[in-house]
């Protein structure tokens, strides 16, 4: 792999730019793989590429029935944060966080990651108890955050309006380390680094079934014919339902579309990312200035990646009170990705009923966040059998009533 | 807008007016019941990608609970009827069977 660098560009800016490499292959796939991930999303590739960086396995495939990153990881806000209540939750979401602070450099890929502050508006009295419980927690775990008043919400934020009669900001919960990345780059830049080790990436490889013997799984049937594996991660958001049904077994999993849209680019107004959980909003100004907000999921069962429109003019009706200067924003584009919910509203990354089948899924609204520790965690998960890191989060913890309850932590939006 | 015909007060509703009670025709598994049954009845889902049987409430309409069948890909509502039911009766299956030949959804055909 030819490093990207100021050199690099300086160098091909003398020969007509003809000297860049793909970033990632297009191979035809092999009789069989040591492990086969589903799913070349976010958290598919970063497990591909933990297993090769941290474990040494690199005769690995990434199936994906699309183009790779074109699920949710390119359909999400892009926020990254890790202030959640319980203690396995933050120790997955903040080892995420750290992971993205070097991802730049250890991918040699610019994920643009902007640490510009996130912060989580209390606008209820139950918010302003919960977000207290919440820094009190995060100070325990390690995780720096902190509750900070409506003054100093206002000061950060000078463009909402803090008292407004319906939802007036009483404080808020502020993780100045929290931000956002470019998405898109994120999912690329684990592809290129996968691809430089040998791993095959397979686009437009839709799997249609998952063949097994004796409990223990062989491989999976896809649309370019059948491909082996001694190891198999389904790592498949919003369709993890319909994968496992292929291997054969059922998750506590619903399926729900979550939408978001944004606006026409504006002059820079917002240097942070703002989340109202009461009002089901959250917002944030991408850099080329476009408002980017976020919207809640359907109550209902679906895949459409469209939701239902009340959803959003209910998001918009508050944030407008909230926000007043953006009432006259036009909306440019508005899109649904299908998300995995939990009864806990917690992710599963967990050995399943097959022997060396594996599945990470379950993040509900909130996957890219975690893509980084997710990966790593995975990774261990499949190379070792177990991780610290994902040692809460099996499917056992459902019969065995150990939950990880976040919908309580987080009311709703992640 | 998903509207549903609520077949207790016979009236049209859309989502807004309705609420979800989520996969139907359950088999309950109470105490005494052994830990697997239990889990399955409480937490595993079918969660369908096409065909999907659940249950609804006329919340801001007549207030009952009713069975309705939808396709959770194109949001087509294929039928409702009674929640007093085990199974969705023939002429619902019928007409599911119309435009999606060959369907099933956990023991259903």
């Amino acid at each position: 792999m030819k490093r990207y660098s100021a050199f690099a560009i300086a160098r091909e800016a003398f020969r007509q730019h003809k000297g860049w490499d793909r970033a990632w292959g297009n191979p035809e796939p092999k009789k069989e793989y040591d492990v086969i991930i589903i799913g070349a999303g976010g958290h598919g590739l970063a497990t591909a590429y933990y297993l090769g960086k941290n474990f040494g396995i690199t005769n690995v495939a990434v199936i994906e029935k699309g183009w790779l990153g074109g699920g949710n990881t390119g359909r999400n806000t892009t926020i990254i944060r890790s202030n959640y209540l319980q203690d396995p939750s933050a120790a997955i979401y903040e080892k995420a966080r750290g992971l993205y602070e070097n991802l730049s450099q250890d991918l040699n890929y610019n994920i643009m990651f902007s640490p510009r502050g996130v912060l989580m508006l209390a606008q209820t009295e139950h918010e302003v108890r919960g977000y207290k419980r919440t820094a009190q927690a995060n100070s325990l775990q390690g995780v720096t955050t902190e509750f900070i008043g409506p003054q100093k919400v206002k000061q950060i934020c000078p463009i909402m309006n803090i008292d407004g009669p319906r939802y007036p900001v009483l404080g808020g919960l502020w993780q100045a380390r929290g931000g956002t990345a470019r998405h898109d780059a994120v999912a690329w830049g684990y592809a290129r680094a996968c691809s430089d080790m040998g791993m095959h990436i397979l686009q437009k490889t839709e799997v249609t079934g998952v063949t097994q013997e004796g409990g223990d799984v062989t491989g999976v049937e896809t649309s370019r014919g059948h491909i082996g594996c001694k190891k198999l991660g389904i790592v498949v958001a919003g369709n993890s339902g319909v994968v496992a049904d292929m291997a054969g077994f059922r998750l506590p999993i619903e399926s729900v579309p979550l939408q978001a849209l944004v606006s026409e680019p504006i002059k820079p107004c917002m240097d942070i990312v703002v989340m109202a959980n009461t009002v089901h909003g959250y917002m944030s100004q991408s850099d080329k200035g476009e408002m980017v907000i976020g919207g809640g999921t359907d109550a209902f069962n679906g895949y459409h990646q469209r939701g239902s429109f009340h959803h959003l003019e209910e998001t918009v009706r508050a944030l407008v009170e909230t926000f007043p200067m953006i009432a006259r924003l036009k909306m440019l584009r508005h899109w649904g990705g299908i998300v995995d919910v939990t009864g806990d509203r917690s992710p599963i990354l967990s050995k399943t009923p097959l022997g060396n089948c594996f599945i990470n899924s379950g993040w509900g609204t909130g996957g890219f966040k975690a893509i980084p520790g997710s990966g790593w965690g995975f990774a261990e998960l499949m190379a070792k059998g177990h991780s610290p890191l994902t040692a809460e989060f099996g499917l056992d913890r459902f019969r065995e009533g150990r939950f990880i309850d976040e919908s309580v932590a987080a009311g709703v939006a992640h | 807008m998903l509207t549903f015909n609520c077949p207790c007060c016979g009236l049209d509703k859309d989502e807004t007016e309705l609420g979800y009670g989520g996969q139907a025709h359950l088999k309950r598994f109470g105490p005494g019941s052994d830990d697997a049954d239990f889990e399955d009845y409480m937490f595993n889902r079918i969660n369908p990608k096409g065909v999907h049987f659940e249950r609804w409430r006329c919340a801001s309409g007549c207030g009952k609970w009713f069975h309705a069948a939808r396709c959770t890909m194109t949001m087509e509502v294929f039928g409702t009827y009674a929640a007093q039911t085990f199974e969705p009766p023939q002429s619902i299956k019928d007409a599911i069977t119309a435009k999606r030949p060959g369907w099933s959804w956990g023991n259903f055909k």
